[in-house]
């Protein structure tokens, strides 16, 4: 028990830095990076939940995938640091402040509620709610018709970026050796 | 905690440490053995000696280099960006050390320590997901290359670390359709149940998934960025590849996790195909029970030196793949191929 | 959509390859305009390794620049000294004994052997396979000792004189031929295995660097870069000289004019060159390998000292400022090197050293087709391109 509250308020503060890291470092690069950190951080957030499959494609698919290329737009399109914007919002610098008290307050009442009135909650210690096997059974009999929505849904998405980005020239054998007979031509043209 | 043995238990036994700590230097010291080995092998394929002046055999030739490596003076160009640069080789280094952490090299061993009956496992982490954190933890090592590229502000070694990272992501999907037929053949992702489950000498995956085996063999040759799929690193072609502007330990880092990546696939593949640290009729021979895990243990480590052989043996024979090639390669024949493996190993386990 | 996606085009990059760079071979440079990953032109920039050879030959006898002419294809130097003593030879109107023209081939053979190894060493290293490299260069190894025993040096060999050759051929040549002769096939055959049919291999090398038959010819490309676009022209063939006219061999020719035509084509060169070194090698007849006319050879040392014609003409020959002469006239003589075609144009003044003397380096005007073949090729087909030329820079640039 007490190595689970050790590490809960380990990951807990790492996945709070990770957040003020992003948001506050100029450099995109940088915020991507403490990004990765705390998806890091909910992971082992996840696992001490029980949660394991989640945990692992968590880090699988965002900050292996997802993250991935979130760098690599940010390196190709070399985004610039941004400068820090003093004074630009105006009046709402103090409705920002009014709201994010008000998000404080909510937050700390629910966590009021989770600590001392906890004995209403029953506690799920079970082992067998996060794994693959109770995932596979719901996604494959109750949830299949969402599943395969979705699944048709990153299809899509696929087939229309791969539309959206051919160009004219290509980098198979083909459109290599139309390359090279258009070379050739512009070459005669010259003469 | 009753006694300061009781504590000394805990914090080393049962929550893993030691476990792990022995595991990483082990780790580190064959990934020193396989820079010796790497030499050698090449030596003996091209008809020549190899290191051989370094004591004998050349045995003494990795502490050599990891001497001139501590000793060579770390060069930080001045135009690179030095948080990126300087973190690069650690995030390298990251999941090549740590993705060891859940293959089993050996079966239980029940012994009496510190007055506690303890069980110990020859494997860091026993997850009930294991093959899934492979999974996930191998698409990590795509940062060290985009982080190498990118921090060292250099045109070309930043469009290098792009490519190689295209190519490792490419290539992650065949390993994941492959690793999806072995989990449908043993109904688990945990490593331990698929290497029990190949408890015959027919029933060794290479043999019931021999597709599956190419396509992952290849898929980890990918992954690993070595021959044929070592665009990222060919000086010959590009003219940076993402670790051009390293030198001294950094570079040597780099070298360090391209070792571990090798060491890990070649146990993976050890695990998920040829049976783990299975000897099959080890059972009928009634050995003591030590002897017969120590064995066992042995048996993991010929199956993944054999890997790792052959890994060496191919870099040293077959010649390079331009980048195109390589990504057709990938998309267009090992992706359909995966597919096709899944859905025929599905079609006989739904059947038979 | 797409159009506007198109019209982000990216500027074109320039880069430079060489002169410093493990793929070019010798000290040449490339300057690529690059757009994307394909290249649009490739400027070559040569002269790394000029050293005046030429120029040399104008202040230098012509024995004593065959030296030089070691120098210029430093993988099969034999072939350079055969082609200038050949060419000299030619302008005399010497005649050089039977012997000798034994010898000279199978030397020439066996240096053409010995560069093609060297090719496909460097070039199989550029594309990768890093073992063929040292299989080819154990075998050149046997080649080398073979060398050294015969002219003395290993590379700058120098074994051909003005009427015939340096000195005969030491008494176990015969049999270290044999020895060569029964080694090699078998790397011969693994250097094929490793690579002929290797699935990556013909990948990097087919429809690479494409040269058709016409623009072969116009832009005068010889030797295996001719013969891999289907033009069936040798030296040894269509202008015999030595005995290539009585001996039995073939003339590969591929008809596909890319990368992997021309491997083949060199690949079967070596055959053919076996093939040619047993037929000699067997009939090697008696004899002396020159006649030592003494009026152009130095006299062989028993008659230097016993014969006062001896000395003299041993003097006549050596100081400076005297030497054979050669009569007004001009002669272009080629021969086949493992290049391409080799020729020498001599201009003879009535004196002792030549007027002009002009080499026809194969690599140079092989060298000038790049550009052309190199459009439209990616960068990593640039070094596959340039290995399956065999550019030697100390031919290029003399």
């Amino acid at each position: 028990m007490a190595l689970e509250s050790i590490l809960f308020w380990l990951f807990a503060m790492l996945a709070v830095g990770g957040g003020v890291g992003v948001v506050v470092h100029p450099n995109p690069v940088k915020s991507a990076l403490f990004l990765v950190v705390t998806f890091f951080a909910l992971a082992g957030e996840y696992v001490l939940l029980m949660a394991h499959f989640v945990a692992i494609v968590h880090i699988a698919v965002y900050a292996g995938a997802i993250m991935v290329l979130f760098l690599f737009v940010i390196m190709l399109l070399n985004v610039q640091e941004e400068s820090r914007l003093a004074g630009v919002w105006g009046f709402m610098r103090y409705f920002s402040v009014v709201l994010f008290v008000a998000l404080f307050v909510q937050l700390g009442y629910f966590g009021y509620q989770g600590f001392f009135g906890a004995e209403n909650v029953p506690l799920v210690r079970e082992t067998e709610i996060g794994t693959v096997e109770q995932i596979g059974t719901a996604l494959f009999s109750q949830y299949v018709l969402p599943f395969e929505i979705a699944s048709i849904l990153l299809l899509t998405a696929m087939i229309g970026a791969l539309y959206l980005s051919k160009q004219k020239l290509g980098l198979g054998e083909p459109a290599r050796a139309a390359r090279v007979k258009e070379a050739l031509h512009e070459k005669e043209e010259a003469h | 905690m009753d006694s300061f043995g009781d504590l000394l238990f805990y914090l080393v036994i049962e929550t893993g440490f030691l476990k792990a700590a022995l595991v990483v230097n082990l780790l580190l010291v064959v990934v020193m053995i396989l820079t010796l080995m790497e030499r050698k092998i090449s030596a003996w394929i091209q008809e020549r000696h190899g290191p051989n002046r370094v004591g004998p055999w050349g045995i003494l030739q990795p502490i050599a280099d990891g001497v001139k490596f501590f000793t060579k003076e770390d060069i930080v160009p001045s135009h690179v960006d030095k948080f990126l640069y300087i973190i690069a080789p650690l995030v390298s280094l990251f999941p090549a050390l740590v993705t060891f952490a859940v293959v089993p090299f050996g079966d239980q061993m029940t012994v009496n320590m510190f007055d506690h009956l303890v069980t110990i496992q020859f494997q860091v982490a026993d997850i009930n997901v294991g093959i899934l954190y492979i999974v996930g933890i191998a698409s990590l090592g795509v940062y060290g290359l985009i982080v190498g590229g990118f921090g060292s502000n250099n045109k070309y070694s930043m469009l290098g670390g792009l490519r190689s990272s295209a190519q490792m992501i490419s290539y992650e999907l065949p390993m994941g359709l492959a690793i999806i037929s072995v989990v449908m053949l043993s109904g688990s992702l945990r490593l331990n149940d698929i290497v029990t489950d190949q408890s015959s000498l027919l029933a060794w995956n290479i043999f019931r998934q021999p597709l599956g085996f190419i396509i992952f063999f290849v898929a980890a040759f990918a992954e690993t960025n070595r021959l044929p799929f070592d665009l990222p690193e060919a000086e010959q072609e590009l003219v940076g590849g993402y670790h051009t502007e390293y030198s001294s330990m950094k570079f040597s880092a780099f070298m360090i996790s391209e070792y571990s990546h090798i060491i890990t696939a070649s146990s993976l593949v050890a695990t998920l195909y040829l049976g783990g640290w299975q000897i099959p009729g080890l059972a009928a021979l009634n050995l003591p029970i030590v002897a017969e895990q120590l064995l066992q243990i042995l048996a993991f480590i010929v199956k993944t030196s054999f890997i790792i052989f052959i890994f060496m043996w191919v870099r040293w024979t077959l010649p390079r793949f331009r980048y195109d090639q390589l990504m057709n390669l990938g998309w267009k024949s090992m992706v359909p191929l995966g597919l096709l493996n899944v859905v025929l190993t599905a079609a006989v386990v739904a059947f038979f | 959509m797409s159009d506007a996606a198109y019209n982000l085009k990216t500027d074109r990059t320039i880069l430079n390859f060489g002169p410093q760079h493990p793929a070019t071979h010798g000290t040449l440079r490339l300057v690529l305009e690059l757009d994307g990953e394909v290249v649009v032109s490739a400027e070559p920039h040569i002269g790394y390794l000029h050293s005046g050879f030429e120029k040399l030959g104008e202040y230098k006898t012509y024995n004593q620049w065959v030296t030089l002419s070691d120098r210029m294809n430093y993988l099969s130097p034999l072939c350079n000294n055969i082609g200038f003593a050949q060419a000299v030879e030619k302008l005399i109107g010497m005649e050089i004994p039977e012997r000798a023209k034994y010898v000279r081939v199978i030397l020439a053979e066996m240096s053409r052997i010995a560069d093609h190894m060297v090719w496909l060493g460097t070039h199989a290293l550029d594309i990768g396979a890093f073992t063929a490299f040292l299989y080819g260069f154990q075998a050149r190894e046997l080649l080398y000792v073979i060398f050294e025993h015969t002219t003395g040096a290993r590379l700058t060999t120098s074994y051909t004189r003005v009427g015939g050759l340096f000195r005969d051929v030491p008494h176990d040549f015969k049999e270290m031929t044999y020895n060569f002769l029964n080694y090699f096939p078998g790397v011969l055959k693994e250097l094929h295995g490793l690579l002929t049919r290797n699935r990556i291999w013909v990948d990097r090398t087919r429809n690479i660097g494409y040269l058709s038959r016409e623009d072969a010819i116009e832009l005068g490309v010889t030797g295996p870069t001719l013969r891999g676009s289907g033009v069936e022209y040798d030296v040894r063939r269509n202008f015999p000289y030595l005995i290539y006219d009585r001996l039995d061999f073939d003339v590969p020719v591929c008809d596909d004019g890319d990368v992997y035509s021309r491997y083949l084509v060199r690949m079967e060169e070596v055959a053919q060159s076996m093939k040619i070194i047993k037929q000699c090698i067997d009939d090697l007849p008696d004899g002396p390998v020159s006649f030592f006319d003494q009026k152009f050879a130095l006299p062989e040392k028993e008659k230097v000292y016993d014969t006062i014609e001896g000395l003299i003409h041993h003097f006549k020959n050596i100081m400076p400022g005297h030497g054979f002469e050669v009569p007004k006239a001009d002669i272009y003589d080629a021969t086949e090197a493992p290049n391409g075609e080799l020729g020498f144009y001599l201009v003879g003044d009535g004196s002792h050293k030549a007027y002009r003397l002009r080499v026809r380096p194969p690599s140079f005007v092989n060298f000038s087709c790049f550009p052309h073949i190199s459009k439209g090729a990616m960068v990593s087909d640039v070094v596959a391109i340039l290995g399956s030329l065999n550019v030697i820079a100390g031919e290029l640039d003399r």
